[in-house]
């Protein structure tokens, strides 16, 4: 028992240690409508260098509820069909050539980094002339990427204050984007969300079908119990 | 029917057997709730051999597919994941009773004759799943996989003289790569398993001809009715049949909340950056093993002196070795005269709770980066660990213990 308790216990621990300067989120994989906002917002501007190549198109288009039509015509920029992986058109080699190292897959990155480091690295850029593309990250420091959505949500000037959980994190900046901060949070939430459920794609299901077990186990405890009370009723 | 029954128990004791080891078999009336691990013990193999073959039939044990074959089984699969995750929880589950098996041995004195043959089997029990927990922990072949496989196997490369071959040899290659994977998935599938439902079974074998233990730690054979059958025990079906139903249903319950809700147990029952393909080329900044096997990592690490101009490396894998190794003989470490801890002196009680206590500190400084104060710790919780084994002969004899009472109590 003192041992399950210590596991329970070191488990409980873990994320505590890993969340110092991140802003928290919580993600909902209910949420189809933000689950679908960022699946349009990562296959605009992220799957141009980011394969997600453990995933089928068909697989998100399903559990997200777009139609195959519409997800093809407008999510699909490869030429692949429907049923295949998420790849990118950009060899890994070329990648490697191009940007010193190849942008990772991202199909698994929500449950390598958690949706706090994803929520806060979207909102963490800011403009280094010291980096060779110009930008840097508070959360990921000399990130090796462009801001490529600096046009929806601009580059701070200097370092935006993530982590301290205030509405304004930047007072000064470089390039204005087309949406005020509180929109490019909520653009930042849906992609972390997307992200969380391009993780787990069973994570629509585990806890739906996972309630029906845990339900099934209570009812089988309780004759389990009675069962035992009538058959020991005479052992003394 | 009686008839079809006589014709096959003229030919194979069908229920000969069934009488010794179940309607028969008179187990004593006194089993607390750590006498139910056992049982959860089998439960749990049955579920790792039953989920694990169904994932040997989607898994590519390759280099270059057997990342991707994981998440296919975790996406594409019909129910690939509840498979997997069933596995994957069941290993961290498997430890949890085994722990609580061994604990429940050392509080009761299951060990002490006639039962050595017993402990000693479940030990190599033990000593097996661990091996095959560390095969099975490679498949995945994320970049935990293959550091903490590349740590572990470098450890045999600090035994002198034939070390480096010895390592060669484990993984076939200069580094972890494709062969050593086919190589334990072979060994994970088919050549651990087998050895291990063969000592299961003789590690029940020898518990029935001897009879089990119960928490007095008395002989119930020794007060027996006129018919030969001990007046404290019952068979054991159906008596411990559906008695374990309770315990089952209720390992189930909080087995299937972390199947179904935390199957990464923050991280310790599937480790976070398990979930990057394993790079050769990029070491992680911090590799840890499973928490099942940090106790004895913990252990590695604290050794820090290097006699007879040995490194430290070496006395680390000599104690990490060691501490597995003693569980072995403590059947004749234990000199006092009563098995249970109920009339054990408070010398025994003290030892025992210093040793979980010690073992519970190991298994979480294993899981964390090294620092001074760690390592510190980790020495004295070594050392304690070992007292417990080394002074057991002392302090057993030396305590005074209570008077056995003549029939169980309940």
């Amino acid at each position: 028992m003192r041992m399950l308790i210590a596991v329970l216990m070191l488990s409980l621990l873990s994320p505590l240690v890993m969340a110092a300067d991140l802003d928290r989120m919580s993600p909902n994989v209910r949420d189809k409508a933000s689950m679908q906002r960022g699946a349009q917002i990562f296959t605009n501007n992220c799957m141009g260098c980011h394969s997600a190549e453990y995933q089928r198109y068909k697989m998100v288009a399903d559990d997200l509820g777009i139609p195959v039509d519409l997800y093809e015509e407008n999510l699909i920029f490869t030429g692949a069909r429907i049923g295949e992986l998420m790849k990118i058109a950009m060899p890994k080699d070329d990648a490697e050539q191009w940007f010193g190292v190849a942008p990772p897959d991202l199909t698994l990155v929500a449950r390598v980094r958690g949706s706090d480091w994803l929520y806060s690295f979207f909102r963490g850029f800011y403009a280094d002339n010291t980096r060779p593309l110009g930008v840097n990250n508070t959360v990921y420091s000399n990130v090796g990427m462009p801001h490529v959505l600096a046009d929806m949500g601009g580059l701070c000037a200097e370092a935006p204050r993530v982590g301290s959980g205030e509405a304004v994190i930047c007072d000064d900046w470089a390039i204005e984007g087309s949406m005020d901060q509180q929109e490019f949070d909520r653009a930042m939430y849906d992609l972390s969300n997307f992200l969380v459920y391009l993780g787990e794609p069973a994570l629509l299901d585990r806890k739906r079908i996972g309630a029906y077990v845990l339900i099934f186990l209570g009812v089988f405890f309780i004759f389990a119990f009675m069962l035992n009370r009538e058959y020991w009723k005479d052992i003394h | 029917m009686s008839k079809l029954m006589n014709w096959i128990d003229e030919r194979l004791p069908v229920t000969a057997a069934v009488e010794r080891h179940l309607t028969k078999y008179y187990a004593p009336k006194n089993f607390n709730f750590l006498y139910a691990f056992g049982v959860l013990a089998m439960l749990v193999l049955v579920n790792q051999l039953v989920t694990g073959i169904w994932l040997t039939m989607k898994y590519n044990p390759s280099a270059e597919g057997a990342f991707a074959s994981v998440e296919y089984i975790m996406r594409d699969v019909e129910y690939g994941w509840l498979l997997r995750y069933l596995h994957s929880t069941g290993a961290s589950a498997f430890f949890i009773v085994i722990y609580m098996h061994m604990f429940r041995a050392l509080l009761y004195g299951s060990y002490k004759k006639p039962r050595e043959l017993v402990w000693i089997f479940g030990m190599t029990i033990y000593l097996v799943l661990m091996a095959e927990a560390f095969m099975g922990y490679m498949l995945p072949w994320g970049q935990m996989s293959y550091w903490g496989a590349q740590v572990i196997i470098n450890l045999f490369s600090a035994i002198p003289v034939i070390g480096d071959d010895l390592a060669l040899w484990i993984r076939g290659d200069y580094l972890i790569s494709g062969i050593t994977l086919n190589r334990f998935f072979a060994l994970h599938v088919i050549a651990l398993p087998i050895v291990l439902l063969g000592l299961v079974v003789l590690h029940i074998l020898a518990l029935h001809e001897v009879g089990s233990n119960n928490p007095d730690g008395i002989d119930i054979k020794k007060n027996k009715d006129e018919n030969g059958i001990p007046k404290d025990g019952i068979p054991f079906h159906p008596y411990y049949t559906v008695h374990d139903l309770v315990p089952i249903s209720i390992f189930l319950f909080v087995f299937c909340l972390v199947v179904f809700f935390f199957p990464e147990m923050g991280g310790h029952f599937l480790e976070h950056p398990n979930f990057i393909p394993a790079n050769p080329l990029q070491t992680p900044d911090h590799i840890a093993p499973v928490w099942y096997f940090t106790p004895f990592y913990a252990m590695l690490r604290a050794v820090t002196i290097s006699p007879f101009g040995l490194p430290a490396q070496f006395w680390g894998v000599v104690v990490m070795g060691g501490a597995i190794a003693i569980l072995f003989v403590v059947p004749w470490l234990d000199r006092s005269p009563v098995r249970s801890m109920r009339y054990k002196g408070w010398m025994s009680r003290v030892a025992l709770t210093t040793f979980v206590i010690s073992f519970l500190i190991l298994g979480y400084l294993g899981g964390v980066p090294q620092t001074t104060v760690g390592t510190i710790l980790a020495q004295v919780t070594t050392v304690l660990y070992f007292a417990f084994f080394i002074l057991m002969p002392f302090y057993t004899r030396m305590e005074k213990t209570k008077p056995l009472p003549e029939r169980v109590t309940s």
